[in-house]
């Protein structure tokens, strides 16, 4: 799932200044379940502006509400009373949501309300990793399933480098080095002879590198 | 009574197996504490979302207390360490948002320790007439001044 942050209270007041009718927009899909714009935090941002709106005498009003998906046009029509009476719209979603609410609504402002942060997983109650950078040629298959790209923080197909100690990374000893991982996890499926391989350098051409991608599915339009 | 505590409200959520149980306790004992306190009772303070502080505060509290068991003898295990954690959470909240953070806070007793939360329930009466009236209170009042003359 996409996993994204809160921005904090300052920065939204600073985001939102000159407005007087805010809606805070949530999405009840990704960023519900990683606990940063689903209906629940909508209440407690909207509520804490409410309160900062009256101690700094902002004198701005806030309502809310939560929508099933931003990035789906169906679900946004459901937000369209609600964003015509506001002024200026705070996102909860991320920053695909942001866009999308934006894009329909050519001339009312949309501010993305978190910092959206990356894909990833639930590892424990209230902590997120991050799994996959989207580089758009996956190549999990060659490194048992655990992902270089994203894990190894110098993002290397041939490692590990020469800075790996026991089992952590030396750019940050909190984190396991990706390719001790890898390592184990090749040695535990009886795939070890994939490491003698020389991996030539990765294609980056279907990464953001190419500029923004588009999927075109023809069976899929009408 | 001071003028200022007459004009605030202090809510107390109270877990029904611990500090509710002290508060009645306390009714028994005749021990007094301030009457600004309203005490709300709750099945277990692990019930309490951060949005229930955040309202309370919106809605013209001054102050809110939340009354746990002691660390280790929740009823339902650990919902005092939640309501802690979420405590701690709305505190950083309020103080992004302007309001002192000291407005909110979570103390633990057990079902016999009434002097004990009516020693807390007294401490944040304190503070409370220390910082004064929340600053939305006062902004409400004046609005409602307003609207009337
Ligand atoms: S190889 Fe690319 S697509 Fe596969 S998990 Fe890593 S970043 Fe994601
Ligand atoms: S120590 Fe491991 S994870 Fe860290 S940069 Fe080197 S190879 Fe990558």
């Amino acid at each position: 799932m996409i996993v994204a942050e809160r921005k904090t209270i300052p920065e939204l007041i600073d985001i939102l200044q000159g407005h007087k009718n805010v809606l805070v927009l949530g999405c009840g899909t990704c960023v519900t379940v990683c606990l940063a714009g689903g209906e629940r935090e909508v209440s407690i941002i909207a509520s804490a502006l409410r309160i900062a709106s009256r101690t700094q005498n902002l004198d701005f009003k806030v309502s809310e509400l939560t929508i099933e998906r931003q990035c789906d046009n169906i679900f946004i029509e459901q937000a369209a009373e609600a964003i015509d009476k506001s002024d200026a719209v705070l996102s909860l979603g991320c920053g695909a949501g942001v866009q999308a609410i934006a894009e329909r609504y050519p001339r009312k402002p949309v501010y993305a309300g978190l910092n959206t942060k990356f894909l990833g997983i639930l590892e424990e109650r209230g902590i997120w990793t991050e799994k996959c950078a989207a580089c758009g040629a996956c190549v999990l298959h060659e490194y048992g399933g655990i992902c270089p790209v994203t894990r190894c923080a110098k993002h290397m197909l041939n490692g590990p480098c020469g800075g790996s100690k026991e089992d952590r990374c030396e750019v940050n000893p909190d984190r396991p080095c990706a390719w001790q991982l890898i390592y184990q996890r090749l040695k535990s499926i009886g795939q070890l002879q994939k490491l003698e391989q020389v991996t030539m350098p990765k294609n980056w051409g279907p990464s953001l590198s190419g500029g923004p991608r588009t999927i075109i599915r023809d069976d899929h339009r009408i | 009574m001071s003028s200022a505590k007459k004009e605030t409200t202090i809510v107390a959520f109270c877990c029904i197996y611990c500090a509710y149980a002290a508060a009645d306790l306390a009714g028994s004992m005749r021990l007094q504490y301030p009457s600004n306190i309203r005490i709300l009772r709750t099945p277990c303070t692990g019930r309490l979302e951060v949005e229930y502080f955040m309202k309370a505060f919106e809605d013209g509290a001054d102050g809110v207390i939340v009354a746990g068991c002691e660390e280790g003898s929740c009823h339902f295990k650990e919902g005092n360490l939640v309501a802690k954690r979420r405590v701690n959470y709305a505190k950083k909240l309020l103080a992004e948002a302007g309001l002192e953070s000291d407005r909110l806070r979570m103390v633990n007793v057990s079902a016999a320790s009434a002097r004990k939360l009516v020693d807390y329930l007294k401490e944040m009466a304190a503070t409370i007439e220390k910082l004064g009236p929340s600053p939305l209170h006062t902004v409400k009042q004046l609005a409602r001044q307003e609207s009337k003359s």
